[in-house]
């Protein structure tokens, strides 16, 4: 996983709220068996339409996605994560986060902020006032800034650790291999198994 | 001071806990299907790991597959490529798999209950935002992202942070005509599609207590509501239920001494608590494009410019828009282009069963149509003995093969731009059944009522 300290770039307004994975990435496009070249279908429906914001200039090359509250709500499908990297998104902003969709946000690498609706509603007026405006996030700071205006943003200090170092979750837990076979030894025997099949 | 049924099972679940991290929390069963697994177990491949339990594991194909001619190759390349590389994947881990054809393949949710490897006090997980669903067994089971199947896979644990609690409890006796759907939608409209965040959902309250497979029904949406997982404490109803299944416990007595310790503890505290009048619950069904924009069947569409909430209200202005609907039109004018009676929301025997006495004898209107998607090939096998499938193809619909079809669309099975379809399932998310497609969510008697009238319609409307 690719290291996270700080990212500067343009962002996006997305005025909607329940912004929900099948808008983000309709099935249609999860059929694929790889983790990439999933930017095609990334909110595919709605790129059907000229007037999308995506598909204006200079959006169409923002890295950083400020949305309505409850984003990434429904399908727990990581394929949304990756399309918004496939895309370019480094960072999402929005109010409020679906629990699975932030989840693998921070499994792959995609920052997500979550800011009060005043924040999102200033940092959009000042989008659309300034569409080249840069905004930078850092993750060492823990704060989104731009224009001179600076918000402090909360993160866990363990998801924060993990993205700084870029570090892969599965070799994390398997430094603690020993603990895993100490609780299996001491599982409840009438727990069922899948093999042999009954 | 006491414990939630949630705090409990977590805590026995808990591997390793340390000041600031996450704990890392053991897997009881873990679920997989074609869509969600084949990058995870590229991953493994990719670093020389290896699946840490695979007597743990078990794998259906459910969301490609097709619901017709299942004796054929799939016709899709790509969708047969996803469902080839599920089975080369499990031949080369030594995991178990259910494919298209097999007596045992279904959807997910609908094959681990009716193997009886959904019991209580397990932690369950599935690349799948309905593993909820076997929280109806008093299980702690969520959907996951693939990393995180990768991590399962490789290690049959997950780190998790502790999810915050809340009671739901629905007092009372649900009227004739009004189901566990129609509770879920209403609690979903009551608290929102965010409401749940960060929460794992206890249900419990004697209309809970009334219900069976209508649990799953429940829990299977708390997703909706933002929820990763509901629970219900396991009674004698889930021990019956489980009893006699191919994976029930051999050593009996040591699991339900051990199940009937899975209950909320009296003095517990929930983070939130809210209750639910069943005596008051109507019918219900959605009017716009995310799960929590609903209301009571005999009601009307709802006008934006009365919604207080300035991102609810254009939210409600550009469903309305998607929708095709005006403001102020009664429900059951709404004409119904397409049927659809499946899921893994309400995709199971006791679905259909409801749904077949309401078409017995009865003829579909000629406006519409109607697909019956069982949720699995068990449950498409007990309604033929049943008789169930005279039933729904001599009243005009089509009788199909188990998967997930049109709940979102991956097989054949979608709704054409502009279509409208009052479904089973549990997304009424824009082109979520087909692209440009509109969905009503209702309940499998919502469903069969519409269908015989053509338009969104009760029982009580026949």
């Amino acid at each position: 996983m690719e290291k996270f300290t700080t990212h500067t770039g343009n962002a996006v307004p997305l005025r909607r709220s329940n912004v929900d994975t099948d808008q983000i990435i309709p099935a249609v496009y999860l059929k694929r068996v790889t983790r990439s070249g999933f930017e095609d279908g990334l909110f595919a429906a709605w790129r059907n339409d000229p007037e999308f914001i995506l598909n204006k200039e200079p959006f169409k090359h923002a890295t950083i996605l400020v949305a309505g509250a409850d984003f990434g709500t429904g399908s727990s499908r990581e394929h949304a994560v990756w399309a918004l990297q496939n895309y370019g998104f480094k960072v999402v902003i929005s109010p409020r986060f679906a629990d699975i969709f932030r989840g693998n946000s921070a499994k792959g690498g995609l920052l997500t902020i979550v800011l009060p609706q005043e924040d999102v509603e200033a940092l959009w007026a000042a989008i659309e006032a300034s569409p080249e405006l840069p905004v930078t996030v850092s993750l060492e700071a823990r704060t989104v800034s731009y224009e001179g205006v600076n918000v402090g943003f909360e993160i866990d200090d363990y998801t924060r650790w993990r993205l700084m170092e870029g570090l892969d979750d599965i070799g994390l837990t398997l430094n603690h291999v020993e603990a895993v076979s100490a609780f299996e030894k001491v599982r409840a025997s009438f727990k069922p198994a899948t093999l042999p099949a009954k | 001071m006491g414990k939630t049924l949630a705090e409990k099972i977590w805590q026995e679940h808990v591997v390793k806990s340390a000041q600031g991290e996450p704990d890392l929390i053991y897997i009881d069963l873990h679920l997989i299907h074609e869509v969600t697994s084949a990058q995870a177990f590229d991953g493994l491949r990719l670093a020389g790991r290896t699946v840490r339990r695979p007597e743990l594991t078990i794998a259906t194909e459910d969301h490609n597959t097709p619901t017709q001619n299942i004796d054929q190759p799939i016709a899709d390349p790509v969708s047969k490529l996803q469902v080839d590389t599920l089975r080369n994947n499990c031949a080369e881990f030594g995991v178990r798999i259910h494919s298209l054809g097999d007596i045992d393949q279904g959807i997910v949710h609908v094959v681990g209950p009716q193997l009886g490897l959904t019991q209580p006090g397990m932690t369950i997980v599935c690349g799948d935002s309905h593993t909820s669903t076997h929280g109806a067994f008093g299980a702690l089971a969520f959907g996951i992202g693939t990393s995180e199947v990768e991590h399962v896979l490789a290690t049959q644990t997950l780190p998790l942070v502790r999810p915050k609690t809340m009671a739901i409890n629905v007092e009372g006796a649900l009227k004739t005509g009004v189901t566990s759907k129609d509770i879920i939608l209403a609690i979903i409209a009551q608290i929102g599609t965010g409401g749940g965040q960060g929460y794992v959902l206890e249900y419990s309250g004697s209309a809970i207590r009334a219900l069976s497979e209508g649990r799953m029904t429940v829990c299977n949406m708390s997703i909706e509501a933002g929820a990763r997982a509901g629970l219900i404490a396991p009674d004698e109803k889930t021990f019956e239920y489980i009893k006699g299944k191919p994976h029930a416990p051999e050593n009996w007595d040591d699991a339900i001494a051990y199940w009937s310790t899975l209950y909320t503890d009296s003095d517990a505290k929930f983070d939130v608590e809210i209750t639910i009048n069943a005596n008051e619950l109507e019918p219900f069904v959605t009017w716009g494009t995310n799960p929590g924009q609903g209301a009571p069947l005999n009601s009307v569409v709802p006008d934006p410019a009365l919604i207080q909430d300035v991102e609810e209200r254009g939210a409600a202005e550009r469903a309305l828009v998607y929708m095709d609907l005006k403001a102020g039109t009664p429900l059951k004018k709404i004409a119904i282009d397409t049927v659809f009676l499946g899921s893994c929301t309400n995709g199971r025997i006791e679905d259909l069963r409801s749904a077949a006495a309401i078409l017995d004898g009865k003829k579909i209107a000629t406006s519409l149509r109607m697909l019956v998607v069982p949720g699995s090939a068990r449950v498409r096998l007990q309604a033929e003995s049943e008789g169930l499938d005279k039933v729904f193809m001599a009243a005009g619909a089509e009788w199909r093969n188990a998967g997930c079809s049109m709940c979102l669309g991956m097989n054949p099975d979608q709704l054409a731009p502009g279509e409208r379809s009052a479904s089973t399932s549990n997304r009424n998310f824009e082109g979520r059944q087909g692209k440009g497609g509109r969905t009503h969510l209702v309940s499998p008697l919502v469903a069969a009522a519409t269908a015989l009238r053509g338009t969104l319609s009760s029982p009580a409307d026949l």
